[in-house]
């Protein structure tokens, strides 16, 4: 994809992918699963900007917040009021999880907006172990809770009788479904936004069009500052809905 | 030239051309440093951030439901002390008033006895006077008399006619008393 772009550009040449490759930090071409890589670079970088943001700001802890421990406020009251919102009181005992995971993937996200960055949350391998993790605690909390009646979950009791074989099989495929979509739906749109920035910010080589270019990067960057906040709320009210399905199975 | 370098890069890091987030290779090392990055979020939130920013809401709470009491005790505390001040503000009107009453009776009585005095001084002298104003009266009569008479004596006598002190005076008093 990326070769055929600069094959077939003449004088342009795009690498709009090459921002998403793993490379090792200190040299040598091999990925062992030890290796430090730039991966491991922006993963300590988020853990150090949630360190920031959620510890170094509150260390005073004021009665009167100032800027930064107002904002480390802000997010623990809009992720603790969403699961007492949406999976109930009983909930709450999962909100440090479902805060650990709100606060990498809003971090990651951000981090990946700085120029030159890498953006974690743009690989499939990344965000399929949260959606899988998520996915995989839920149905195992799920039976654990409620032993074999998790599975009325999938047995609308509310519709006609001779639909509910249908509606079973529906509910089941869309919860099988959920991980991948979860997943996906994150990296997708991390790897689509930097994607076009990148194809946006090629364009601007050309210097007929690069003041189009660069009004197109500015505003593609607005948005992505938008998306990347959504997706991390979005991920996080749907872990928040899968958990209250798993606490509460019946409909 | 760069696509050589790049392609033999790529080839070095066992990678095929395409998109990177499918490249397999690279999986284990994401999924092994994600894995520990979640961890350690999870214990600094948990462990620090989270308790912390409890304590921080909860103890905010409290002040503010403290202040909020200590703010109504003072305010029915303002409140007791404006009634007993009114109270007190009452008591002392009636006071002044009780005194000024007093004072003015008191006041009353004393002007009673003064104006019983001075009205029977004032009558005493007024009887004086009144006898000095009768005798002055009395005497000027007698003046006038004494006047009149002379005065017809000398009025007859420049007439050419000779009167007798008798007739003169009979007739003097006989038009005072007209």
């Amino acid at each position: 994809m990326a070769d055929e772009a600069h094959g077939e550009g003449g004088g342009l040449s795009f690498h709009p992918m090459d921002q998403f490759e793993v490379k090792p930090l200190f040299g040598g071409y091999d990925v062992h699963w030890y290796t430090i890589t730039n991966v491991t670079l922006w993963l300590a970088l988020a853990i150090l900007a949630i360190i920031g943001l959620m510890v170094l700001t509150t260390s005073k802890r004021a009665t009167v917040p100032g800027r930064g421990q107002s904002i480390a406020e802000l997010m623990y009251g809009f992720v603790y009021k969403m699961v007492e919102d949406v999976t109930g009181k009983d909930g709450i005992k999962y909100f440090p999880y479902i805060m650990t995971l709100f606060m990498f993937i809003l971090c990651a996200n951000f981090l990946g907006l700085i120029p030159m960055s890498f953006t974690t949350t743009s690989h499939i391998a990344v965000t399929a172990i949260l959606g899988f993790g998520v996915f995989i605690a839920v149905t195992v909390l799920g039976f654990v809770k409620n032993g074999a009646s998790f599975l009325g979950l999938f047995w609308v009791s509310s519709a006609p009788l001779p639909l509910r074989p249908v509606l079973a099989i529906i509910e089941i495929i869309s919860y099988f479904v959920r991980p991948v979509s979860h997943s996906i739906r994150l990296a997708g749109n991390m790897m689509a936004g930097h994607a076009v920035l990148k194809v946006f910010a090629g364009f601007a080589q050309v210097a007929a069009i690069a003041p189009v270019a660069i009004i197109g990067v500015m505003a593609i960057y607005g948005l992505e500052v938008l998306v990347s906040a959504i997706q991390a709320y979005v991920f996080t009210i749907l872990t928040c809905v899968y958990l209250k399905d798993a606490l509460h199975p019946h409909h | 030239m760069a696509d050589n370098t790049n392609a033999a890069a790529e080839v070095a890091a066992g990678t095929q051309a395409g998109m990177p987030q499918l490249n397999v290779g690279t999986f284990d090392n994401q999924i092994f440093w994600l894995l520990v990055t979640l961890v350690v979020i999870y214990f600094v939130l948990s462990r620090v951030a989270l308790p912390r920013i409890a304590a921080i809401l909860a103890e905010r709470q409290g002040t503010i439901t403290n202040d909020i009491a200590a703010a109504e005790d003072l305010k029915a505390k303002a409140e007791a002390a404006e009634a007993a001040y009114d109270k007190a503000l009452a008591d002392a009107r009636a006071e002044a008033q009780r005194i000024a009453g007093e004072t003015k009776a008191a006041i009353q009585a004393d002007l009673d006895v003064a104006i019983e005095k001075a009205d029977a001084e004032i009558a005493a002298k007024a009887a004086e006077s009144e006898k000095a104003i009768a005798d002055i009266r009395a005497g000027a009569q007698d003046a006038v008399k004494e006047v009149a008479k002379d005065a017809a004596k000398d009025i007859v006598a420049l007439m050419g006619g000779k009167a007798d002190a008798k007739s003169i005076t009979a007739a003097v008093t006989a038009r005072m008393k007209g």
